[in-house]
């Protein structure tokens, strides 16, 4: 039974494999490949740092000096090969300078940050991110200041006939490079290491007790955490062919955050899903609405309050249900589909309203919303949007409570057969 | 240094200092008290600075100093009780996630209502003039009206928690809520209360700074992590030690600011001349004025390893 399984997941990452490959072949728009090489990057950045939030049990607010710090490297690298300053290196290896500053940062910092946890171990790396962000604002020679520095990343010592001019190739390199690195991370959980980090974020006591010393445990997360970070950093950097101060900022940092927590911290899957999600709704959503940091905001704090495993753990919660029961999925459904309506009311009609205000601001009077064109003096439409909004909340703590109650006699239904 | 220069960074510094401990006197007890590292602090200190600006276009600044804080502090209750109690039981990371993403929330409502550019909030008429003049140098009779308003603040919060019964009850849930809850208080309506007053705190002084600091958007991310170097290197829960690392961060700041010196002229005075077309230029000519910003953060990461509890507190953060 479990050869076979072991079976259908290999085939599956194979299918999975193939269709990156062939993504390019399928999309050739420069937009859509160069979203694809952004969820790469990210991909391995929310990765990196769920292995410190997730199964460390710390929360940074400054992943980003990594992720920066490399990127600025990385950038002056390249620059050095094109001025003919430095030995010429394969494009393709340049993540591993990145992964290298990464590690020297992660190293130093960790060792004076992972003296603490929790609060004040988030604040010590609130503070480093800070120091550094304002250290890049003024160190103008390394740094040139506000505007970043750019390089081109065709070094025109091609490495087996790749240029890495058009976006397609470096699609592949970051396709790569984000394979590469999200295996090893995920090896690493597997080793002895990965599951005394678990130990260390569930039962610190214990496992000094075992005999292990729980800071540099924290520390050697802390650093490989980082060195992953820096080779997104670096990937980031050839992707745009610039970097600049906000990559080491508290905005970014705050980013990789979002997408890993409402992706899920519980499980290697969640970050993943965060970052794909979310990089795709804020390139879509960024053209379309310029209240989009709100509605990210929002999600954020609605995972955390009523969802705190995330998008992930909302998907894992039902495998027991699949393992023992399938068929009682079924009666899932109707609840589901109802509780699905009453949220799609809500975001109507509170995105409406949300419009709304931002549109008495700009000089048009008239704005298109869900494909319908309303003008905002209309009084109906206001009066609309606010009852289908108060209608959607209703509706929605209703079904929510009502979904529950189905879940949980669900659960109960499996439990009873699983003593029997 | 000259004696009104001097003068300038004792004064500058103080104003500075006493801004800064109205701004984080509330989050010292709110941290203290329910472990919460408030995140959106300084967006309730900018709610009450916009509050300030609308109330006082439609009536006058005297009337905001009053109603805005009070406006605030009912938004940061209602904030505690309806959001922050419901993700209590996940842990204080939780909560410190939850107040994260409610700073991105505030500040893009903060943008939609008033828009991105800063608004006009002008300093009251009453008070628009130089007060003193010191050989040269004015000091404006409304900055004297803030640092002795602030005084006032400090003495009045200080009496409060020292004297009257509801301090003893503060204080008692600082150090010990389960036993507080059993001797028959109603602990969650002492926190709300108390998260509640914190943000008014911030609010107050979000309406006498933001006519001088400017009204912007951008103004909580900018104070945001001074803030929790405040409440850090005072103390847990210690509204003297709040006071005094405010105190000393306003004069560090200013005498920072103030401060045009770099190596260069260390190596001046021993002797040697650093080229200026040279590599080594662009580190030495940085002035101590330049690294001014990253004081502040040094000294929180410094504190929070070296000694985590702080200046006055009474156990580690």
């Amino acid at each position: 039974m479990s050869s076979l399984f072991r079976n259908y997941k290999f085939i599956f990452y194979s299918i999975l494999t193939f269709i990156l490959l062939l993504l390019p072949i399928l999309f050739s728009s420069s937009f859509v490949l160069t979203l694809f090489c952004k969820m790469g990057v990210l991909i391995i950045f929310s990765v990196a740092y769920n292995m410190l939030l997730g199964q460390t049990g710390l929360l940074s607010f400054g992943h980003a000096i990594y992720f920066g710090l490399a990127g600025y490297a990385s950038m002056h690298f390249l620059s050095g090969i094109n001025n003919n300053f430095l030995p010429s290196l394969p494009l393709p290896f340049l993540p591993f300078i990145g992964a290298f500053v990464g590690l020297i940062l992660g190293v130093s910092i960790g060792y004076l940050s992972t003296k603490r946890v929790g609060t004040a171990f988030a604040m010590i790396s609130l503070g480093f991110c800070e120091l550094i962000t304002a250290l890049t604002l003024i160190f103008v020679v390394f740094f040139n200041g506000e505007d970043g520095i750019q390089a081109d990343r065709v070094t025109g010592n091609d490495f087996l006939g790749i240029t890495y001019g058009p976006q397609q190739e470096v699609y592949y390199l970051i396709l790569f490079w984000c394979i590469f690195a999200v295996s090893i991370m995920y090896l690493l959980t597997k080793t002895p290491f990965g599951r005394m980090c678990n130990a260390v974020r569930d039962n610190q006591q214990r496992a000094e007790f075992i005999g292990y010393d729980v800071r540099k445990i924290r520390w050697m997360a802390f650093s490989l955490s980082a060195m992953f970070a820096g080779a997104a950093g670096s990937l980031h950097a050839i992707n745009y062919e610039h970097i600049g101060f906000e990559s080491v900022s508290l905005v970014q940092s705050g980013m990789v955050l979002f997408m890993a927590y409402i992706g899920g911290i519980g499980s290697f899957l969640g970050p993943i899903i965060g970052a794909i999600s979310l990089t795709y709704l804020d390139t879509m959503l960024s053209d379309v609405t310029e209240a989009w940091v709100l509605y990210y905001g929002i999600i954020f704090v609605l995972v955390i309050a009523f969802a705190p495993q995330g998008i992930a753990g909302l998907i894992l919660m039902h495998e027991p249900v699949v393992r023992n029961k399938p068929s009682l999925l079924k009666k899932l459904i109707f609840p589901y589909l109802i509780f699905g309506l009453s949220i799609l009311i809500l975001v109507i009609g509170f995105t409406t309203i949300i419009e709304l205000i931002h549109s008495l601001k700009s000089n048009h009077s008239n704005l298109t919303i869900y494909w319908i064109k309303i003008s905002n003096s209309n009084f109906l439409v206001w009066l609309t949007s606010i009852i289908l909004a108060i209608l959607g909340l209703f509706l929605c703590r209703k079904s929510y409570f009502r979904t529950k109650e189905v879940w949980n006699d669900v659960i109960e239904n499996i439990k009873m057969s699983l003593v029997k | 240094m000259s004696v009104e220069v001097l003068l300038f960074i004792i004064f500058n510094g103080l104003l500075y200092g006493m801004f800064l401990f109205m701004l984080s006197s509330g989050l010292t007890l709110i941290f203290g008290m329910m472990g919460i590292l408030n995140f959106a602090h300084a967006s309730f200190f900018m709610i009450g600075a916009y509050l300030g600006y609308q109330i006082s276009l439609y009536s006058s600044f005297w009337i905001a100093i009053l109603l805005a804080p009070l406006l605030v502090g009912y938004i940061g209750a209602m904030v505690e009780k309806y959001g922050l109690r419901n993700v209590h039981k996940y842990g204080h990371i939780a909560e410190l996630l939850f107040t994260f993403g409610l700073f991105y929330i505030i500040e893009e409502i903060v943008q939609m209502i008033w828009g991105k550019t800063p608004v006009a909030y002008k300093v009251p008429e009453l008070l628009n003039f130089p007060l003193i003049q010191v050989s040269g140098m004015a000091y404006p009779a409304y900055s004297m009206f803030r640092l002795v308003l602030s005084v006032l603040i400090f003495i009045a919060i200080y009496r409060i928690l020292a004297k009257t019964k509801t301090g003893l009850i503060i204080k008692a849930s600082l150090t010990n809520p389960d036993m507080v809850a059993a001797l028959g208080h109603n602990v969650p309506r002492v926190f709300s209360n108390v998260f509640g007053f914190g943000c008014g705190l911030a609010g107050l002084a979000g309406v006498m700074a933001g006519n001088v600091i400017g009204t912007e958007p951008s103004m909580a991310l900018l104070l945001g992590p001074i803030v929790f170097v405040v409440v850090v290197t005072g103390g847990l829960g210690s509204i003297k030690g709040a006071l005094v690392a405010s105190i000393i961060i306003g004069l560090m700041q200013t005498a920072a600011v103030s401060l045009e010196f770099n190596l260069n002229n260390i190596f001046q005075y021993l002797g040697y001349n650093i080229d200026i077309n040279s590599t080594l230029n662009y580190f030495t000519n940085i002035t101590i004025s330049q690294l001014s910003p990253i004081v502040p953060y040094l000294l929180l990461i410094i504190i929070l390893i070296a000694r985590p509890r702080g200046l006055f507190g009474k156990r580690d953060v």
